[in-house]
C-alpha cells in the first residue's frame, strides 16, 4: 500500500521500525513480565529526536503533528503496544499545552519535552469515567495559587512523567463550565502517586494514582483559562485519539506479521498451515481489516494537521474502528497459532492482551459511537 | 578534544553466498556497510565528546560509493567527514593504507585521538589501526573495552587480553582499536538523517596530501595476493555409521579436509 | 590505472566471476575494469590467455638474498610459553627445512632463561633471547623496539606471530616500522619452490574465500598464524640448538605506554548469538547430569552451549540458550545438534549455520535433513570421543605427522 508519506515521514518511519525491530524487541517478553518502565527504550527514542517530531521548531521540534505521532505509535506498537503507550501518552499529556499553553509554557514544557521528557494527562478518576462530569478532584483558589485536592486514577506514565496536566473543578456550581486544566510538575509539594496498577495488557506501560493532598500550584500553571478545563480536554482527545487508533493499528499488524511467518513454518498434514485457504482466507480478513483501520486513522491525522476544527467524529471513528479490528485480529492471530498461541512463550497472546485496552481507554469504544453518531444528527451529513 | 575515527566500507559478508555450480562469490544482493567494528569506534568517539567536549572527524579511504558510509556517520551524529579516494590509492594492503590515513591525518592536524574498530570482517587484518600509530610514531593500544577517563596528558583504557584485561595509560595523542564490549552504538537521529542527506562529502586525492607515491597504492604494498579460490564445499549430508569412535575419526577428518578445523 | 586489459582477451567472462568486487562486465567480448578494481590480482591468475596484466613494482625494495632463517616469535606471558608458539615451531620446522635455513624464536621478557632451554627441544636452531627486567609484562612500544632491533640485527627471512592478542597488536607494528609486509591470520603456510617466497594463505569475506598472499619484494616475511590450526611440534631427542642472548639497552626506550595493571578475569560464557561454534542439546540428551556433556564439549572446543525447547522446558538449562522459533535465532560457523530431532521449530533458529553436525540415535530424524554432516548413534558414546579427540588430538597428530 501506498501511503504517500512527505520524506520526512518516511525517515521517521525507517527509524522508528528499526530501533523497534533492533532494540524493543528483544525485551518485550521481558517487560511484559515484570511491567517494569523502559526508561532505556524512552531515552533511545529521545536520542533519535522521535519525541521531537509532532512538537513545532520553535520549540526544539521537528514541526509535525498528529500524523508524525500516529506514525512513530504505529510502529512502536507493531512490536510492543505497551511501550508504545509510554510514547503515546506523553503526546497525550502534552498536547493540551500545545493547543491552549501561552508562549511561556509552550517554550518551557514543550521544549522538555522535544528533548525527551515523560508527560502524562489525568482526567480519569474512580467515579468519572465515561462520565467525565463527575470529577471530584478541587481546585481551591489562595490568592495567587490553586490548592489542588483529590485522586485522579490509572494515570498512564504516573509517577514516571515530569509533567502533568491535571483537569480539577475550580468551580462546582458551574458543573462542566467550572473544571479547569493545570500544568503540575513532579515533585510539587502535596502531590504523590499511588500503587502502580497490575494490568491485564500493555504491561510495560506504567498506570498509578495521582493523589493531591493540599498541593499548591501557581496560577501561571493554568492552561487557557479558568473553567476551560473541558474544553481542553476535550479537545486534546479529539487529537489524541488518532494515536489510539495508531496503536490498535500497530498491534494488529505485529499480530499478522506474526501470522505470516508461523503459518509458513507450522506444518500439519504434511505441508505448511499457509496452504490451507480457511487459513488464506482469515489472513486476507485481518489484512484488509488493518487496511481500512490504518486508511481512516492517517486520514483522519492529516485532516487534524491541514487544521481543521470539527474533528470529533472523524476521531471518534478512526479510535473505535482501529480498536475494534485489533481485537478481532489479534484473537484471530491466536486462533490461528493454535495451542501455541495461547502460550506466553508466543508473542501473540499478548497481543490479544495488549488489544483489548484499545477498545476501553480515552473514551470506550461505546462512547466513541455515541459521538459519531450525534455528530450525524447534528452535522446532518 | 579531536577525534578522529576510520572506518571502512565492507560488503555484509553475513551476506556473502556461494554460487555451488561457479564456485564463485555471488554478489548480487550483498549490502555494503560500514564494518561492524568501526560502528562502535564511531559510538566511543561520540560518547567521549559528550563527556571532554571537542569534535568527531569521520575519514575513509575507498571508492567514491564509500559516500554513503561516511553518510550514515553523519546520521549517527558526527561532526565531520572526509572521503580519501583516489586510483592512485588501489590496491593498497593495510600497510600502504595505513599509511595513507596516516597522511591523511596529519593533515587534518592537532589531533588527539584516533578510534578504530578492531578489525575489519572483509579482510580480518586488525592491522591497519597499528600500523597508522606507526606511521604517526604515537602510541596504540588493541581491544579496548573501556575507556576509564582522559586527561589533557594521557588516556586510560582497559585492553582485552586471553583470560582477563590489562589497563593501561597512554600519552596523548593516541590510537586505540575497540571491541564490541565497549559500548552499544546509538541509533541515528532524525535530524542526523536529514544533515546526511543534504552533506556534501569532501574528497581527499592523493594530490590533497603530501604522500610519498612510492609508499601508497599498489606500489606502497609490499603483500599482493596471487590467486583466490573458493573452499570447497561437499553435498549436504554426509552421514557416519559405525562405532563412535570411527565416526568421531571420519568427521575430524572431513571437517579438516574442508579447512573447517 | 595499472591494471589493463590487453587485445589477448578471449572475452570468456572468467574473471567476471572470479572479481571478488564485480569490478569487471564484458563490451563488446572484451573484458573491462571499472573503478570498483581494488587490484587484489584474482583476475590476472585465472585469465586463460594472461590478458589482464597488472603493473607492479619489480624491483626488490631490499637484497633478499641477505635475509635467512625462519623465526618465531615466542609469545609469553609470566615466562609460560602461549601455546601458539609450539603449533609456529611445529610449522617454521617444516619451512626452514624446505628452504635449508635455520629455525628461530625471538624471546623477549625478563627471566626466561629456563624457558629459552626448553623450546630447543622442540627442535629449534636457536632462540635469540633477550631477557631484561623492564620487559617483564608485554608493551607494545618496548617489545616493538625490541623486535626490531633483533630483525635489524639478524635479518631473518620469515617471522611467524600467533594471531593473539599480543601477535595482532605487535606484528602490524613491527611491520610498518621495518615496512615489510604483513599478512594476518593465516591458516595455511608453504614454500613456493620456483622463488623460495613465502606463500600465506588466509580466509577472507568471512571465510567464504581463501586467499593466498606473497611478500616479494620486501623482507622480513611477516606472517600471524591462527591458534589450534597447525599442528604443535613435540621434543625431539638430542636435538643441538642453542641460546643467544642480545643486549638491548632499555634505557632507550622512551615510553608513551604504561601497563598499570594486569587484571585476571573469568571470562564469562559465550553468548550464544555471538558464538562461532554452539554445541546444543535437545530431548535426546535424556538427563540434566548428561547434559554437563554438551558443555563439556562446547568448553573443549572453545564454543557456546545452546538448546532446543524441550531441553529448557526440562529445566536442564536457562532459558537464554534457547536456540528456535522461540529462542535465539544463531549462525555459527558450526552447529553440533546432539539428540535434537529437527523440529521446524528448532531449524528456524540455527539453519544458516555454515556447517551443522547431526548426532542421533534415529537414523530418521528430520535433522540429518539439514546436516552438514550426520553421527548416528549414543551421544553418550560419540561426544566424548569427541572430546578426547580434541583434548589428546594436537599433541598426537603432531607427533604422527611429524615422523
Amino acid at each position: 500500500m501506498e501511503y504517500f508519506f512527505t520524506e520526512k515521514q518516511q525517515i521517521i518511519r525507517d527509524l522508528t521500525r528499526r530501533i523497534a525491530e533492533e532494540k524493543i524487541a528483544p525485551v518485550v517478553k521481558e517487560f511484559d513480565e515484570t511491567g517494569a518502565f523502559p526508561w532505556e527504550i524512552v531515552r533511545t527514542l529521545a536520542k533519535s529526536d522521535l519525541f521531537r517530531v509532532f512538537i513545532p521548531e520553535d520549540y526544539d521540534g521537528l514541526g509535525g503533528g498528529v500524523m508524525e505521532m500516529a506514525i512513530v505509535t504505529e510502529e512502536l506498537s507493531r512490536i510492543c503496544g505497551g511501550i508504545a503507550l509510554g510514547y503515546a501518552a506523553t503526546g497525550l499529556g502534552s498536547m493540551p499545552i500545545l493547543l491552549f499553553g501561552n508562549e511561556a509554557q509552550k517554550k518551557e514544557y514543550m521544549t522538555r519535552v522535544a528533548n525527551g521528557t515523560v508527560a502524562a494527562f489525568a482526567l480519569t478518576e474512580a467515579s468519572a469515567g465515561s462520565d467525565a462530569s463527575n470529577m471530584t478532584t478541587t481546585a481551591t483558589r489562595d490568592g495567587d495559587y490553586y490548592i489542588l485536592n483529590g485522586v485522579k486514577q490509572w494515570i498512564t506514565n504516573g509517577g514516571e512523567a515530569d509533567i502533568y496536566t491535571v483537569i480539577a473543578m475550580t468551580d462546582k456550581k458551574k458543573g462542566s463550565r467550572g473544571a479547569t486544566a493545570f500544568i503540575v510538575e513532579k515533585g510539587t509539594p502535596g502531590f504523590t502517586f499511588g500503587k502502580k496498577e497490575d494490568k491485564m495488557g500493555i504491561r510495560a506501560s506504567t498506570t498509578r494514582e495521582l493523589i493531591f493532598d493540599n498541593c499548591r500550584v501557581h496560577k501561571d500553571q493554568i492552561l487557557a483559562r479558568p473553567g476551560m478545563g473541558y474544553i481542553v480536554a476535550l479537545r486534546t482527545l479529539d487529537r489524541t485519539r488518532p494515536g489510539v487508533g495508531a496503536q490498535a493499528v500497530g498491534i494488529a499488524q505485529g499480530a499478522l506479521d506474526a501470522c505470516l511467518k508461523y503459518t509458513k513454518e507450522r506444518e500439519q498434514f504434511g505441508q505448511p498451515i499457509a496452504n490451507f485457504q480457511v487459513i488464506q482466507h482469515m489472513l486476507a480478513d485481518m489484512a484488509t481489516q488493518i487496511e481500512a483501520a490504518r486508511a481512516l486513522v492517517y486520514a483522519t491525522a492529516r485532516m487534524i494537521d491541514s487544521g481543521a476544527e470539527d474533528i470529533s467524529k472523524e476521531s471518534a471513528m478512526c479510535k473505535y474502528f482501529a480498536g475494534d479490528v485489533c481485537m478481532k485480529v489479534t484473537t484471530d492471530a491466536v486462533q490461528i497459532f493454535g495451542g501455541y498461541g495461547y502460550m506466553k512463550e508466543y508473542p501473540v497472546e499478548k497481543m490479544m492482551r495488549d488489544a483489548k485496552i484499545t477498545q476501553i481507554y480515552e473514551g470506550t469504544n461505546q462512547i466513541q459511537r455515541n459521538v459519531v453518531a450525534q455528530n450525524l444528527w447534528k452535522k446532518n451529513k | 578534544m579531536k577525534i578522529v575515527v576510520c572506518i571502512k566500507q565492507v560488503p555484509d559478508t553475513t551476506d556473502v553466498k556461494i554460487n555451488k555450480e561457479t564456485n564463485t562469490l555471488i554478489r548480487e544482493g550483498v549490502k555494503s556497510i560500514i564494518n561492524p567494528y568501526d560502528v562502535y569506534a564511531i559510538e566511543e568517539g561520540l560518547a567521549l565528546k559528550e563527556i571532554y567536549g571537542g569534535s568527531v572527524t569521520v575519514i575513509s579511504m575507498g571508492p567514491p560509493q564509500v559516500c554513503e558510509a561516511l553518510k550514515e556517520a553523519v546520521s549517527l551524529g558526527v561532526d565531520n567527514v572526509i572521503l580519501i579516494s583516489d586510483r592512485a590509492f588501489a590496491g593498497a594492503d593495510s600497510l600502504a593504507t595505513s599509511y595513507t590515513l596516516a597522511k591523511t591525518i596529519e593533515k587534518i592536524g592537532e589531533v588527539d585521538l584516533i578510534i578504530t574498530g578492531k578489525q575489519a570482517i572483509d579482510g580480518d587484518t586488525a592491522q591497519v589501526g597499528p600500523g597508522i600509530a606507526e606511521w604517526l610514531h604515537i602510541p596504540h593500544s588493541t581491544y579496548i573495552k573501556a575507556v576509564e577517563e582522559i586527561t589533557g596528558e594521557h588516556i586510560r583504557v582497559q585492553r582485552m587480553i586471553e583470560g582477563g584485561y590489562e589497563r593501561i595509560e597512554l600519552d596523548m595523542p593516541a590510537l586505540i582499536t575497540v571491541v564490541k564490549e565497549i559500548n552499544e552504538p546509538r541509533f541515528p537521529s532524525i535530524r542526523g538523517i536529514l544533515r546526511s542527506r543534504e552533506i556534501e562529502v569532501p574528497i581527499w586525492t592523493a594530490n590533497d596530501l603530501d604522500v610519498d607515491e612510492t609508499r601508497i597504492g599498489l606500489k606502497g604494498s609490499p603483500t599482493q595476493v596471487v590467486t583466490i579460490a573458493t573452499p570447497e564445499l561437499g553435498s549436504k549430508g554426509e552421514i557416519f555409521r559405525g562405532k563412535a569412535e570411527e565416526q568421531v575419526q571420519k568427521l575430524f577428518a572431513a571437517l579438516r579436509e574442508r579447512q573447517i578445523v | 590505472m595499472s591494471i589493463r586489459v590487453t587485445d589477448a582477451c578471449i572475452g570468456c567472462g572468467i574473471c567476471l566471476q572470479q572479481c571478488p568486487f564485480g569490478a569487471i562486465e564484458l563490451k563488446e567480448n572484451m573484458a573491462v575494469i571499472s573503478d570498483s578494481c581494488t587490484l587484489c590480482g584474482s583476475c590476472e591468475s585465472v585469465c586463460p590467455v594472461q590478458a589482464i596484466q597488472i603493473e607492479r613494482e619489480k624491483q626488490a625494495a631490499v637484497n633478499l638474498r641477505d635475509y635467512q632463517d625462519v623465526w618465531v616469535f615466542g609469545e609469553q606471558r609470566n615466562g609460560e610459553i602461549n601455546s601458539v608458539v609450539y603449533e609456529l615451531i611445529g610449522e617454521g620446522r617444516k619451512l626452514a627445512d624446505k628452504l635449508g635455513e635455520q629455525l628461530c624464536v625471538a624471546l623477549i621478557g625478563s627471566q626466561l632463561s629456563a624457558a629459552a632451554d626448553d623450546l630447543l627441544q622442540y627442535g629449534v636452531n636457536k632462540v635469540y633471547l633477550v631477557d631484561e627486567h623492564e620487559l617483564s609484562v608485554y608493551n607494545d612500544e618496548s617489545y616493538t623496539s625490541v623486535m626490531v632491533d633483533l630483525i635489524n640485527s639478524y635479518q631473518p627471512s620469515i617471522i611467524l606471530l600467533g594471531a593473539t592478542t599480543i601477535g595482532r597488536s605487535l606484528g602490524p607494528r613491527v611491520a610498518a616500522r621495518i615496512k615489510t609486509g604483513l599478512t594476518a591470520d593465516c591458516t595455511g603456510l608453504d614454500i613456493d619452490q620456483e622463488t623460495q617466497n613465502l606463500l600465506q594463505t588466509r580466509p577472507a569475506f568471512g571465510g567464504n574465500i581463501m586467499a593466498t598472499i606473497v611478500c616479494k619484494n620486501n623482507r622480513p616475511q611477516m606472517a600471524t598464524v591462527r591458534p589450534r590450526v597447525m599442528n604443535a611440534a613435540s621434543p625431539i631427542n638430542g636435538f643441538q640448538g642453542k641460546v643467544q642472548q642480545h643486549d638491548f639497552d632499555t634505557s632507550e626506550l622512551t615510553m608513551k605506554t604504561r601497563v598499570l595493571e594486569v587484571i585476571e578475569e573469568m571470562t564469562e560464557l559465550i553468548k550464544i548469538e555471538e558464538a562461532d561454534i554452539i554445541v546444543s542439546g535437545g530431548r535426546g540428551v535424556g538427563t540434566p547430569g548428561n547434559f554437563k556433556l554438551i558443555a563439556d564439549l562446547a568448553q573443549a572446543l572453545g564454543g557456546a552451549v545452546g538448546a532446543s525447547r524441550a531441553a529448557v522446558d526440562n529445566g536442564w538449562i536457562p532459558y537464554a540458550h534457547q536456540v528456535g522459533q522461540t529462542g535465539k535465532t544463531v549462525g555459527p560457523k558450526i552447529y553440533i545438534a546432539c539428540g535434537i530431532s529437527g523440529a521446524v521449530q528448532h531449524l528456524v533458529g540455527m539453519k544458516s549455520s555454515d556447517v551443522i553436525i547431526a548426532i542421533n540415535k534415529d537414523p530418521e530424524a528430520p535433522i540429518f535433513n539439514h546436516a552438514t554432516f550426520g553421527l548416528v548413534g549414543d551421544l553418550n558414546q560419540i561426544i566424548p570421543e569427541m572430546i578426547k579427540k580434541i583434548k589428546q588430538g594436537r599433541i598426537k597428530e603432531a607427533a604422527a605427522t611429524s615422523e
